[in-house]
């Protein structure tokens, strides 16, 4: 995520680090390149300006404080300016659900940009709550739109209505919502028909449905990787039909994050929600402070942890893990759970993303291939459960085996059980330095 | 055609304002072409998705050109932009023809790109050009992926009077282009077009799906697919590029479509895209009927980008 962004700014930022002053020379030439970087990709030009002047004004104007280098200290300022423009510290801005139900949800958005899914990962998001979800499809112009809302809304297993052929959408939003209020959703997202341009009879159709509707959101859906003009025609959009919050979509792609960074800087909306991925449970709740630290490459490793957490089924099984690894009881066994588990919790290279920069950085580029996680696991499945425990026993006549057993080779095997001696060493170290984190990201996916 | 040229004119029409109602007022009663000139028309490039290396390529051009020339007029900076965006925009091979120069009989098209993007409306509206040059056109519902998708591919078959191959949700999409491909050769169809599903070029996987489609297409008939061709959304940013290079990599893309330049401010990203990927634009879509596809010109688009009259 962002991962273009997030290399130029560190090389910008790794240069200011070393610096033992913070002349106006040196602020001046590191922010021309922070400004380049934010061009690049495809921060709306405007943001980037008041962003710079901004970080500039604030590392002229300060006092170092002590101990705290300046170099850091500019990288300070950066982060919180950036929290700042995504939204603001502590912001998460979840939907408000606690009126009287049903809370009605309005999707709008230019075409393509992911409004269907997005209803349908919404409804997955609110159940998931306890509530009980209705959806709403209101886009007749689209071929399928309708049939394709109805499909994902199957395949979740929520109440679906939408607007039939040649059926007037307002009409049709009328008469869906008292449908879906008569068969109980409390929570009821209205999808509906997408357009490239601030086309007037569809601003009209979709403010008279806004009307009758009187959702409690309307949210603009934004696709990730949308360019500089396009994020300003989204912004007309909003405006005219006062949309409250947005969505991010596509951002499991390689967006370089300009319209996340622009999209509260020119429409002044709260971004609510991000799709990050192909899954219908693929969506997260926006935290300005998490995705400004993954921009700078400071990672996210909060969402990392909610996520394995959620994963494992609990921090627990992960804290008691995590405690065995430090005492050096670390077994094949539980490095093959990890695996697992890693597997399951989306795509590598999305998690690598979340971790600080020393991390990424050094995996930037590099093949990450999850395939190898597979012949990983192949090889420790081949093993006997004695084997796992103790891969000490393991001779030369035990490796061919496994080695025939997974179809891998023999060095493959010894490649693991090298990886795996080299965790331990480091748990062990780990557990004479007597302090938690640092843990070393294991050496196979480089 | 000329009302398809209206409207790409019209989808750019904010993209020329900004530039050139920002050039003319940017000049107004200055004479010479300073650092803070150029940096606010700098600026103004990069909201119209030129992207930074593009700019400075024209930056630099303006700054040496017409500094040399001891030009500085508005006109004259409007012309010398023409100039190179032009430039950057005239592909060493020229687009194809459609209707013309089909490679193979049946002719097979596979489209690919990222979700959104408009592939399916892409091919509805091309389905329909080969029918009006009566060419016998069948359409491959090979997006077994997203829910509906293959419906509207049939809604859109139906409506430009092509068949239509198609399987069941979740089907395997590579046996699906095989089947149209069998099908095709047995109808003696001239065009098969292969849509897919969206794909995020960062997921590995799924670019392997595409590969192996592409594979499975020329193991059935040799030289198939003769055209690969890369729907690319008007409205994306500096992303585009790598979606280029990406897509290249894997199936080795032969064309770019643009889509949805109908908008209101559009299509400024097709110029870093010419001059970074040596794969010509060939078409453009303006709109969303089925008549709304275009050849791409790059002096006509230039022109309209820059509100010159064409010759």
């Amino acid at each position: 995520m962002f991962d273009a962004l997030t290399a130029r700014l560190s090389t910008v930022l790794d240069r200011l680090r070393g610096r033992g002053v913070l002349s106006e020379e040196n602020v001046t030439e590191a922010l021309r390149d922070v400004r380049r970087a934010l061009l690049e990709a495809d921060v709306n030009v405007g943001v980037a300006r008041s962003f710079i002047e901004s970080v500039k004004e604030q590392a002229l104007g300060s006092e170092v404080g002590k101990g705290v280098r300046p170099g850091q200290q500019m990288i300070g300022i950066i982060h919180s300016e950036m929290i700042r423009l995504l939204g603001g510290e502590g912001n998460s801005a979840e939907v408000d659900l606690s009126g009287s139900p049903p809370v009605i949800l309005m999707l709008l958005g230019l075409q393509g940009s992911g409004k269907t899914t997005t209803a349908a990962k919404l409804a997955v998001h609110f159940r998931s709550g306890g509530r009980k979800i209705g959806l709403m499809g209101l886009d007749p112009y689209r071929p399928a739109a309708g049939e394709q809302l109805r499909r994902l809304a199957e395949r979740i297993d929520v109440p679906v209505e939408v607007a039939r052929e040649s059926e007037d959408p307002v009409d049709a939003g009328v008469r869906i919502l008292s449908e879906l209020k008569a068969a109980g959703s409390e929570v009821i997202l209205a999808d509906t028909a997408g357009r490239q341009t601030v086309d007037e009879a569809l601003m009209n159709e979709l403010a008279s449905l806004r009307q009758k509707l009187n959702p409690q959101e309307t949210l603009l859906v934004l696709d990730a990787m949308t360019g500089q003009d396009a994020v300003t025609t989204a912004s007309a959009f909003s405006g005219r039909l006062d949309c409250t919050g947005a969505i991010l979509t596509k951002l499991d792609g390689d967006a370089r994050g300009g319209a996340a960074l622009s999209l509260r800087g020119v429409t002044g909306l709260p971004i609510r929600y991000v799709g990050i991925g192909e899954d219908l449970g693929a969506l997260e709740v926006f935290h300005p402070d998490r995705m400004a630290g993954r921009i700078l490459g400071m990672g996210d490793v909060v969402s990392l942890v909610e996520r394995a957490a959620e994963d494992a089924g609990g921090a627990e099984v992960l804290a008691a893990e995590g405690k065995r690894f430090i005492e050096g009881e670390f077994t094949l066994e539980d490095f093959r759970e990890q695996m697992r588990r890693l597997r399951g919790m989306g795509s590598l290279q999305d998690l690598v993303g979340m971790l600080p920069g020393q991390f990424d950085r050094a995996l930037t580029g590099q093949e990450i291939d999850e395939s190898s996680i597979v012949a990983l696991e192949a090889m420790i499945d081949s093993m006997t459960p004695e084997e796992r425990r103790r891969p000490s026993i393991l001779d030369g006549s035990r490796r061919r085996r496994i080695a025939r057993g997974s179809g891998r080779s023999v060095q493959e095997v010894n490649a693991l059980l090298k990886q795996y001696s080299m965790m331990q060493k480091m748990a062990k170290a780990l557990k004479g330095k007597g302090r938690k984190g640092q843990m070393p990201f294991p050496p196979m996916f480089r | 055609m000329a009302h398809l040229r209206s409207r790409v004119a019209l989808g750019l029409a904010r993209t020329r304002d900004l530039l050139l109602t920002d050039v003319t007022d940017l000049f107004s009663g200055k004479t010479a072409l300073t650092d803070d000139l150029l940096d606010e028309l700098e600026d103004r490039l990069l909201e119209a998705d030129l992207g930074v290396d593009t700019v400075m390529e024209i930056r630099d051009h303006l700054q040496n050109d017409l500094r040399a020339k001891k030009a500085s007029g508005p006109d004259e900076v409007i012309a010398a932009m023409a100039e190179v965006i032009e430039r950057i925009l005239t592909p060493g091979v020229p687009p194809k023809e459609i209707g013309a120069d089909l490679d193979g009989r049946p002719h097979v098209v596979l489209f690919v790109g990222v979700n959104g993007s408009g592939k399916t409306t892409t091919i509805g509206k091309l389905a329909h050009a080969y029918r009006s040059a009566g060419k016998k056109v069948i359409v491959a519902a090979a997006d077994t992926y997203r829910a509906a998708a293959v419906d509207q591919l049939v809604v859109w078959a139906e409506r430009a009077g092509a068949e239509c191959v198609r399987s069941h949700e979740g089907a395997d999409a590579a046996s699906v282009a095989w089947d149209a491909l069998d099908a095709a050769i047995a109808r003696e169809m001239d065009v098969l077009l292969v849509d897919t599903a969206g794909r995020l070029h960062t997921h590995r996987g799924l670019m392997g799906e595409l590969e192996k489609i592409k594979r499975v297409l020329a193991g059935r008939l040799e030289g198939a697919p003769h055209e690969t061709l890369l729907v690319l959304d008007a409205t994306t940013g500096q992303n585009a590029l790598v979606q280029g290079e990406e897509f290249s990599k894997s199936v080795d893309v032969t064309g770019l479509i643009l889509t949805k330049l109908d908008g209101t401010a559009r299509g400024g990203v097709i110029v870093p895209l010419a001059r970074k990927l040596d794969i010509p634009v060939q078409m453009v879509g303006v709109g969303e009927d089925l008549e709304s596809l275009m050849p791409f010109d790059a002096h006509e688009f230039t022109a309209a980008l820059l509100k010159q009259e064409t010759a």
